[in-house]
């Protein structure tokens, strides 16, 4: 299994999550914001958080414009896999992979804790290592993370079961209380929340460590 | 030739930093606000003399970067 994580002016978990990624059995290769292609047989796509370009415009607007970004959305457009963790997240929204967009938190701090996410479906490589409802502490860390996507979006993304992880205590205002959601073919998910952080026992926990683990194994064994 | 991009949160989006400028004028002792949204203002420097062309242009740029019309609305200003 080929890992790529994508790294821009200001991403600040790439290291992080090339981490996590290695240790459930990814071998990961970093790739610059300005290269234009993706390194040969590429399973997964990683889009770390950070302030891509300073968040200068809107967060992850310019990312999403960037010289790779253009292989990132093909390599999706053949049912390639794309996870987008946080700024990640913003970039994948901009890009048009996935609905909706990420406001201002509605209490307009920037929020960093623990937060207990629920997990709505484990029927995505992402999540097959949870089960439905399970609940795990994953960290969150973000000034825009205040999903909002219109009201038929909204219902269409509940009926498509393409919720993947919602908060139990919604910390910024999100739509739904979503967290993270799938893309239709349910090959790309976006999430505010770092599992990566919480991915060994250091980290004070290891609930995110799942992500990682089931993800692999689902596409090692596909 | 320059142009004036105004961007705004579409209504039904909430925006929190204008209803918190709101509060603020509130406490100032200001009356009677009912509503603040907050946008911004881009200015481009464009060396299109053409101004059909120029607005084309312009609202090429933003749907493609400017604004993200799945929250934001645009109106182009040429000047």
């Amino acid at each position: 299994m080929h890992a790529a994580v994508i790294v821009f002016p200001g991403s600040n978990c790439d290291r992080d999550l090339v981490v996590a990624l290695e240790r459930a059995g990814a071998r990961v290769s970093k790739v610059w914001h300005k290269d234009t292609a993706l390194p040969e047989g590429i399973d997964l796509i990683a889009i770390p958080g950070g302030f891509s370009f300073g968040d200068y415009l809107r967060c992850g607007a310019i990312a999403a414009n960037s010289p790779i970004c253009k292989s990132v959305v093909a390599h999706a457009g053949k049912g390639g896999y794309v996870l987008g963790v946080c700024n990640g997240f913003q970039v994948l929204t901009e890009t048009g992979l996935l609905p909706g967009a990420l406001l201002r938190n509605a209490g307009l701090k920037y929020i960093c804790k623990t937060v207990e996410l629920r997990v709505e479906t484990n029927d995505s490589a992402y999540t097959s290592g949870y089960d439905t409802g399970d609940i795990i502490n994953i960290p969150i860390a973000h000034h825009d993370g205040n999903y909002f996507v219109d009201e038929d979006t909204h219902t269409r993304l509940r009926d498509e079961r393409r919720v993947a992880f919602t908060y139990v205590d919604n910390p910024n205002g999100s739509i739904g209380d979503i967290a993270g959601v799938l893309s239709q073919n349910r090959r790309v998910l976006g999430m505010m929340p770092h599992p990566e952080r919480m991915a060994e026992p250091a980290h004070g926990g290891t609930d995110g460590a799942g992500l990682f683990s089931g993800l692999i194994g689902a596409l090692t064994h596909a | 030739m320059k142009a004036r991009v105004h961007i705004m949160l579409k209504n039904g989006v909430l925006d929190p930093q204008g209803e918190a400028v709101r509060h603020a004028l509130g406490s100032l002792d200001f009356k009677g606000v009912n509503g603040v949204r907050q946008g911004k203002v881009i200015e481009l420097d464009l060396a299109e003399t053409d101004a059909a062309k120029a607005e084309k242009t312009v609202t090429d740029m933003c749907e493609k970067l400017l604004a993200n019309t799945v929250i934001e609305s645009y109106r182009v200003e040429l000047i």
